[in-house]
């Protein structure tokens, strides 16, 4: 079984508008969303949920105030500036800034803090017309995005070998961090989708060193190579040299936008010609396939 | 004043917003923070003089073997699992589950532990090449998890006499409330998209959370559906801006330009954004 991750460090340059494409063009996968935190892919691929579970993240502290002597030591010991005092409140815990490690706890000398679970998301699994998926959602505020992730790619990996499928399809999240990582490890390859801006070409800097950090195969796309050619250019000797592969350059294509609005994967929008972005999105799968020796 | 800017989804035109509204403001008056220390993008506009780079750190334990008798309380106490005890000969740190609390500094009774600076990422600072704008920003060492330590760096260097505007990471996660938690007002930019709409949506939860006041900037305006407006219609959010999907910004952008440079006329309706908001504040 093979594992392909889609990620990008800069947001927004069409992570999820490829991974919808893929879903229809690839055989035999399960679709896992990794994005828990501002997950999108439900809207093109409209899973239905067979299944939903509780996740718990990290645990909260919580404060009996009717104990609480407001002598400030909570607040002393706290590294993740969780606990503050107010006039009308006195100490109070702010659970969005709590990382749950039990230190307030332990150092109160009246007891009016213990350390409580608390259902930091929802993990599900679910069908969808091209395929299993696995996805979730983060509670609002909450940490730990990173072990949900992995629970994510549990399920996933759970699915693909009850039914025998020969891929998991990973939407990442932007940036570097935590749950970027967690999309990434052990997969065979990470394909980075970035755009022909300044901005897009830093941030394609930062995530191939977070990949090659963590051994991982990369390969770029770039995503509407046309708006600025100059900068297409300076991306591709950028990874000539780096000996990184370009997977496809795709077009600006207004049917893309129409395609999301229609909550339609691209590469399934019915129009009355075929759209030159659905083709290199097609042509693309082909390579990666290839790169992924899914095929052999 | 302090103004964060945030989104929820990622390229919804954030930096541009932050960028811009910064270049509007009187010069001098004005401290840009970028908060997007996984991919900090607004230095790329602003072609900042660095005056100034700072090392991040995060405490992680270590141990005094001359001390320690392997009880393993440290390792309990954990509630990462940063730390593993082999009885008699060795206590295993992992620095990258160790979130830094302390607590098992405070719970060896031996005395045995001690905390020590890890590097995890750096801050610079410096002003925009014009001169016009205090710039800092935070830069995530490679392969490091956690941001919120390099934001709150960033955050610790808030200027009070200036306007202070914040470019905040997307999402919604910590790293996310770490970024506009002590703001006075949140901007969030969206697209007119089914995706933008719904990512606006839990942005906008995430505020009421916080208790922040926020109004919306569309971005990429005429692209899309008209589904944000009606959205923010309904919840009588207030559409403070709206930016049209043309080819001169996104040509700009592209660049690395600030498109009010090139686009004049702008700087009129960024600097009525800002009135509007100080307005509401008062």
């Amino acid at each position: 079984m093979k594992q392909l991750t889609v990620i990008s460090g800069k947001g927004g340059t069409g992570k999820t508008t490829l991974v919808g494409s893929f879903a229809v063009l690839a055989e035999n996968k399960v679709i896992a969303d990794c994005d828990v935190d501002a997950p999108d892919l439900h809207l093109l691929l409209h899973p239905a949920i067979q299944k939903k579970m509780e996740f718990k993240g990290l645990k909260v502290a919580v404060m009996d105030k009717s104990l609480c002597i407001e002598c400030g030591t909570c607040a002393e010991t706290c590294r993740f500036n969780a606990i503050a005092s107010s006039e009308d409140l006195g100490y109070v815990v702010n659970p969005a800034r709590c990382e749950g490690c039990d230190a307030c706890v332990y150092t109160c000398p009246q007891e009016a803090l213990s350390l409580q679970e608390r259902v930091s998301g929802y993990a599900y699994l679910s069908k969808t017309k091209y395929g299993p998926m696995a996805h979730a959602q983060l509670n609002i505020a909450e940490e730990a995005s990173g072990k949900l992730v992995t629970v994510v790619r549990e399920n996933a990996r759970r699915i693909a070998e009850q039914e025998g499928c020969d891929l998991i399809l990973i939407d990442g999240a932007p940036g570097i961090g935590c749950p970027v990582i967690a999309s990434l490890s052990g997969v065979d390859l990470a394909l980075i989708v970035t755009e022909p801006t300044q901005s897009g070409l830093h941030d394609l800097k930062r995530i191939l060193e977070v990949v090659a950090h963590f051994g991982v195969l990369s390969a770029v796309c770039i995503n509407k190579y046309d708006i600025n050619e100059t900068v297409t250019e300076e991306i591709e000797r950028f990874c000539r040299e780096k000996g990184i592969k370009i997977a496809g350059n795709i077009v600006y294509d207004e049917t893309v936008m129409k395609a999301m609005v229609a909550g339609v994967p691209v590469v399934a929008f019915e129009t009355e010609a075929k759209t030159e972005a659905a083709e290199e999105i097609a042509r693309m799968w082909a390579r990666i396939e290839h790169l992924l020796h899914v095929g052999s | 004043m302090i103004i964060s800017v945030a989104s929820g989804k990622g390229g919804t035109g954030k930096t541009t917003v932050a960028v811009n509204l910064a270049l509007a403001l009187p010069n001098g008056h004005v401290q840009l923070l970028d908060c997007d220390v996984e991919e900090p993008n607004a230095h790329l506009f602003l072609y900042p003089k660095i005056k100034e780079t700072k090392p991040v750190h995060t405490p992680v334990p270590e141990i005094n073997y001359e001390q320690c008798d392997y009880c393993g309380k440290c390792a309990t106490a954990c509630e990462y699992n940063a730390l593993v005890v082999v009885p008699q000969k060795r206590v295993l740190v992992f620095p990258g589950l160790c979130h830094g609390c302390g607590l098992c500094s405070l719970v060896c009774p031996q005395d045995a532990i001690s905390e020590v600076p890890r590097a995890i990422g750096v801050i610079k600072k410096g002003t925009s090449g014009d001169g016009s704008i205090a710039l800092v920003y935070g830069l995530l060492n490679i392969g490091e998890v956690r941001a919120t330590p390099v934001i709150d760096a960033v955050k610790a260097e808030i200027d009070p006499a200036k306007t202070v505007i914040v470019d905040v990471p997307p999402g919604t996660a910590c790293p996310v409330i770490a970024a506009v938690q002590g703001s006075d007002y949140c901007i969030l930019v969206t697209e007119p998209t089914p995706f933008g709409l719904y990512d606006l949506k839990l942005a906008v939860a995430v505020l009421r959370v916080l208790k922040l006041p926020f109004g919306v900037v569309i971005n990429k305006a005429g692209v899309g559906d008209r589904k944000v407006y009606e959205y923010c219609e309904k919840e009588a959010i207030p559409i403070l801006l709206e930016i049209p999907h043309d080819k001169r910004i996104a040509r700009c952008y592209s660049e690395g330009v600030p498109f009010i440079k090139e686009l004049p006329e702008w700087q009129e309706r960024f600097a009525a954004m800002m009135k509007r908001i100080e307005e509401h504040e008062q």
